[in-house]
């Protein structure tokens, strides 16, 4: 297993003080607002919270009324905590179509950052495909358009590359999961422009601290961490141990925070994308970019007491 | 097949939430009732052609079979599942083969069937009367809320099991053809369930598992008599 980065408490210090000034908890009156930890984009400086919203099963409900109503609450909980990058794919069947319910029930929230991917085998086809997502969100245009685990790499970047030239999107990546194509997704890193890679980290799953996460802080590569839960088996085996003492030193009150904060604390990390259809949780999990991050002595001792559950 | 398919487990190609999944068959429920009564009595029908026999029985269950799984094709896998799963699309395609296939065999072909008082007919007609009145309650008395129920004629995994157990009560060689659709299913269905951690996720399987098994054991049979499997020496109500 990899050792956890070096990252000293100066980083990450350096980190949080990308908050943006606008973006502030709700507290009670009288109480100091709290800004929301952001990460800069680095190929643009662009702001983004540093928790987002995933839509892998969580937002595939069909056409069931009741269910879509409520995924449209968790995105109203979402961009009330301050959140903006939503992350899909058409892959997850409905719930590109779900998220653009949700955003016309909401009236189009101006701070959303749209993010989906490109996941289909023949390259000619790739701009057909994102001209249906970009119908199914009812967005003028997206963020962020990644190639869906890799596939047909080599077609789709170029079209996303002249799509972006040419203003039809602001950001390229690709994506990958649970460890998979790493040696490619290096490869692509080192080669292409992109500006972000997609990719699977958590306290357990720790594989990209060794090289894709300090190199994409070499090239200026923003960093999306997907599955950070592990589709819940994580939090499953946590939530039977009681949450421990230095968990308040990062004014965490959940497993799920501590979960995101140690993936939110590494100083090459843009944005988590955890998926839920709470909206305790998305609320929950928003307040992880309210307080405090743990530093690298903290982390190890995470790392230490998670692993020995 | 994606690259490094063997990195992937079955939880990756689960799109969707059980929760999810059991509230389209409540959705589902809703939509088409009473249809589901009219489902019921066909399967009573389909089970009292297949114990009491009739000379144009073959033609009638087969047909009300491929009805039913034509009608799965259409209102459950088209219009409902696949907007959960995409893969769904070229299920309802599978289906609906399937369902012309019993439709055209059992329309075109001498559907030869075992004589009632034989072991392997009893076999088929106690699979067919399980996944016509007990298969649907499992899920239920797991945990299942009412509505979510699976019933044969309009939810497939029941109506799977339902054919191959009326399958089983023939005795051609086209068994092996018109189960391949069902069988499938009930390995496909078996794998989402156990995927998705239902209790009942075995059910299907095992009834699949129970019909293969006794039919390979009765055409090892038929071997052994030296007769052949599509002209049985005692199947005197052939249609």
């Amino acid at each position: 297993m990899p050792s956890s980065s070096n990252i000293g408490r100066r980083t990450l210090m350096r980190g949080l003080g990308a908050a943006g000034a606008g973006l502030v908890l709700p507290v009670a009156a009288g109480a100091q607002p709290v800004a929301m930890i952001t990460r800069a984009v680095p190929s643009s400086g662009e702001a983004l919270p540093v928790v987002g919203l995933g839509s892998w099963i969580t937002f595939n409900v069909g056409n069931d009324r009741a269910a879509r109503d409520g995924c449209a609450d968790v995105m109203r909980a979402f961009f009330s905590g301050g959140g903006r990058l939503i992350d899909s794919s058409p892959m997850y069947a409905s719930s590109q179509d779900v998220i653009g319910y949700g955003l016309a029930k909401l009236g189009k929230p101006a701070a959303l950052f749209a993010a989906d991917k490109v996941w289909i085998s023949r390259g000619a086809r790739g701009r057909d495909q994102i001209e249906q997502s970009r119908r199914h969100w009812d967005v003028a245009r997206f963020d962020l358009m990644q190639v869906h685990n890799l596939l047909a790499w080599e077609e789709h970047l170029p079209m996303l590359f002249s799509m972006k030239a040419a203003g039809q999107l602001r950001y390229v990546g690709i994506t990958t999961s649970e460890g998979r194509r790493h040696d490619e997704i290096e490869q692509i890193m080192r080669r292409h422009p992109i500006d972000f890679v997609q990719v699977t980290y958590n306290v357990v799953d720790r594989e990209i601290e060794s090289r894709i996460l300090p190199l994409a802080r070499d090239r200026g590569i923003g960093v999306i961490v997907n599955r950070p839960f592990r589709e819940g088996a994580l939090i499953k085996k946590v939530m039977r141990h009681p949450l421990p003492a230095w968990a308040q030193e990062i004014d965490c009150t959940s497993w799920a925070q501590v979960i995101l904060k140690f993936i939110a604390s590494h100083p090459a990390v843009t944005c988590v994308i955890p998926a839920t259809t709470s909206v305790a949780h998305v609320r929950e999990n928003m307040q992880a970019a309210y307080s405090r991050l743990p530093d690298e002595a903290l982390r190890r001792r995470m790392i230490a007491h998670i692993e020995a559950l | 097949m994606p690259s490094q398919w063997w990195t992937y487990t079955l939880s990756d190609f689960l799109l969707f939430s059980p929760r999810t999944y059991y509230r389209l068959f409540e959705l589902y429920n809703a939509d088409i009732w009473p249809a589901q009564i009219m489902a019921l009595l066909l399967g009573f029908a389909i089970a009292a052609l297949i114990g009491w026999g009739g000379a144009w029985r073959g033609r009638a269950v087969t047909a009300i079979l491929g009805l039913c799984w034509i009608w799965i094709a259409w209102a459950f896998h088209y219009e409902r599942y696949a907007t959960i799963n995409w893969a769904a699309t070229y299920v309802a395609l599978g289906f609906a083969a399937e369902g012309l296939l019993l439709i055209g065999l059992g329309l075109a072909a001498r559907r030869a069937w075992l004589p009632v008082d034989d072991t392997i007919h009893r076999v088929g007609l106690g699979i067919f009367l399980f996944a016509l009145v007990v298969q649907p309650v499992i899920g239920p008395l797991t945990g299942r809320a009412l509505g979510q129920v699976e019933l044969f004629g309009v939810a497939p995994d029941p109506t799977a099991v339902a054919t191959l157990g009326a399958l089983l009560c023939t005795a051609d060689r086209a068994f092996w053809w018109l189960a391949a659709g069902p069988l499938a299913w009930c390995a496909i269905t078996g794998m989402t369930l156990w995927t998705m951690e239902a209790t009942d996720a075995l059910v299907t399987p095992l009834a699949a598992l129970v019909v293969v098994s006794t039919a390979i054991w009765k055409r090892s049979g038929t071997r052994a008599r030296g007769g052949s499997d599509g002209q049985p020496a005692d199947t005197a109500d052939q249609a």
